[in-house]
């Protein structure tokens, strides 16, 4: 199992254990962390489970492919660490990753 | 549901069997059904298009659980729908929403769109999935104030920005298109985009830059964080850059984050709810309502699978009970599709 933690924009903390192979996305919804809202499924096609990666994990969840890149245009408040959920695969390396859920999602 | 509401005047209205809100796969497949038991069906849609989800989020994206079909994209599906219900001649009524539902006093449905159509209808199938298409609003704080007259989400007249001072947000065809036909209207126009490369056609990328090279209009890279003005009228709002914070006057900013789903009109027909779903049986997938149907998304009922093969049976099976009220004390025969003639010939296959 891989633990994420998830951090509220009041700061708190919620960690979720989760099967590897699973998006972040899912993993969010099957814990109902608040804020994630995965309008489109998963289909990286609404840009509505926008999150923020922290600092130190941004070398382990990579980078947005083009695709993402183009949704995130439709996100609120995008910075660099901003990534969309269900293009993040949960993986035995990302064990211990914390995100931080935007304000709003739009 | 009151039954106040009036059959309006007889010349516009257009009476029908059934009429379908929403225009997805399960909007679409309903004409189907509906048809093959002689019940005929008009379809609003708030998109342009049939297709719903599947050709606005997702048309290029591989579908795997289509019973008999192992990957259709969301495109190619809407178009085999289309292809399937031919026969049975819908009629759509696109880029509409429908506004009101109501009970006639002789038990019919009275409906209107937000552009004025009007119709009257044995049955109700709402089809709407998760709601209807709506143009994102930024959650910058206190944007309800200023939108239709200095917030905007799309251009409905040109002349109304003449002399203005314009800001488009987004980078996309919509921000592109409207950068470049504003810009000859508007006093100025600033296009405002998270980053320095933009989704829409590259001929149209192309004239931006020129038009900023021009200096004609401004180009920034960065977002909107806050707006600036009194009595719905903007005066200025703030952008981020990388550079820090800028105050930038403007009288009208566009906004272009593509659509989401909400729920809309739905929610006052005085249908039964659960966290915003419509309630319904499992055995005809009526509402709280008699004559008024949900099916796919945007229903529920335990056990309720999102998915868009759940919706076609559904519509197979609120079809039957749509049978009896279009056509009360008609008794209907069961057939198949396969071996009926008479189901063929509506069909046009023999």
């Amino acid at each position: 199992m891989v633990k994420i933690t998830f951090i509220q924009p009041d700061n708190s903390e919620q960690v979720v254990e989760c099967e590897p192979e699973m998006t972040l996305m899912e993993a969010a919804k099957l814990n109902n962390v608040p804020g994630i809202e995965a309008e489109c499924g998963g289909a990286c096609a609404c840009a509505t489970c926008h999150v923020y990666v922290d600092e130190a994990w941004r070398d382990k969840t990579g980078t947005p492919s083009q695709m993402e890149e183009d949704m995130l245009d439709f996100a609120f408040d995008v910075r660099d660490s901003s990534r969309l959920s269900c293009q993040i695969k949960i993986k035995p390396e990302i064990d211990g990753l914390v995100v931080r859920v935007p304000a709003k999602q739009f | 549901m009151s039954t106040e509401a009036q059959a309006g005047d007889a010349g516009g209205v257009i009476e029908t069997d059934a009429v379908i809100i929403g225009g997805g796969p399960v909007g679409l497949f309903a004409v189907f059904e509906l048809g093959l038991v002689d019940i005929k069906a008009h379809v609003i849609d708030i998109l342009d298009k049939p297709g719903g989800q599947c050709a606005e989020l997702y048309p290029d994206k591989p579908i795997y659980d289509i019973p008999g079909l192992p990957i259709v994209t969301g495109q190619e599906i809407t178009d085999r729908l289309l292809e399937q219900i031919k026969p049975f001649k819908p009629v759509f009524h696109l880029g509409q929403q429908v506004e009101e539902l109501k009970r006639l006093p002789d038990g019919r449905f009275h409906l209107k769109t937000d552009v004025g159509e009007e119709f009257i209808a044995k049955v109700v199938v709402i089809a709407a999935g998760g709601g209807s298409f709506t143009p994102k609003r930024p959650p910058l704080v206190g944007i309800e104030a200023y939108e239709g007259t200095s917030v905007f989400y799309a251009v409905r007249r040109m002349e109304s920005f003449r002399g203005k001072s314009v800001l488009i947000v987004g980078g996309g065809d919509s921000a592109l298109d409207w950068t470049l036909n504003l810009q000859p209207v508007a006093k100025s126009l600033t296009l405002l985009h998270r980053r320095d490369e933009f989704r829409g056609a590259p001929h149209s990328v192309e004239k931006m830059r020129l038009l900023a090279a021009e200096q004609k209009i401004r180009l920034v890279i960065g977002q909107v964080s806050a707006l600036h003005g009194e009595g719905g009228r903007l005066d200025a709002v703030t952008i981020k850059t990388k550079d820090g914070e800028e105050r930038l006057p403007v009288e009208v900013m566009l906004a272009f984050f593509g659509l989401t789903m909400k729920l809309g009109p739905v929610a006052n027909w005085g249908l039964a709810l659960t966290d915003n779903l419509i309630r319904v049986d499992t055995e005809k997938f009526e509402a709280s309502e008699k004559g008024i149907f949900a099916i796919g998304d945007i229903n529920t009922y335990p056990g309720k699978l999102k998915l868009i093969l759940c919706g076609f049976h559904e519509a197979a099976l609120a079809a039957q009970q749509a049978y009896k009220y279009v056509y009360p004390g008609k008794k209907l025969l069961f057939q198949y599709t396969t071996s009926s003639s008479s189901l063929q010939k509506k069909l046009g296959v023999s």
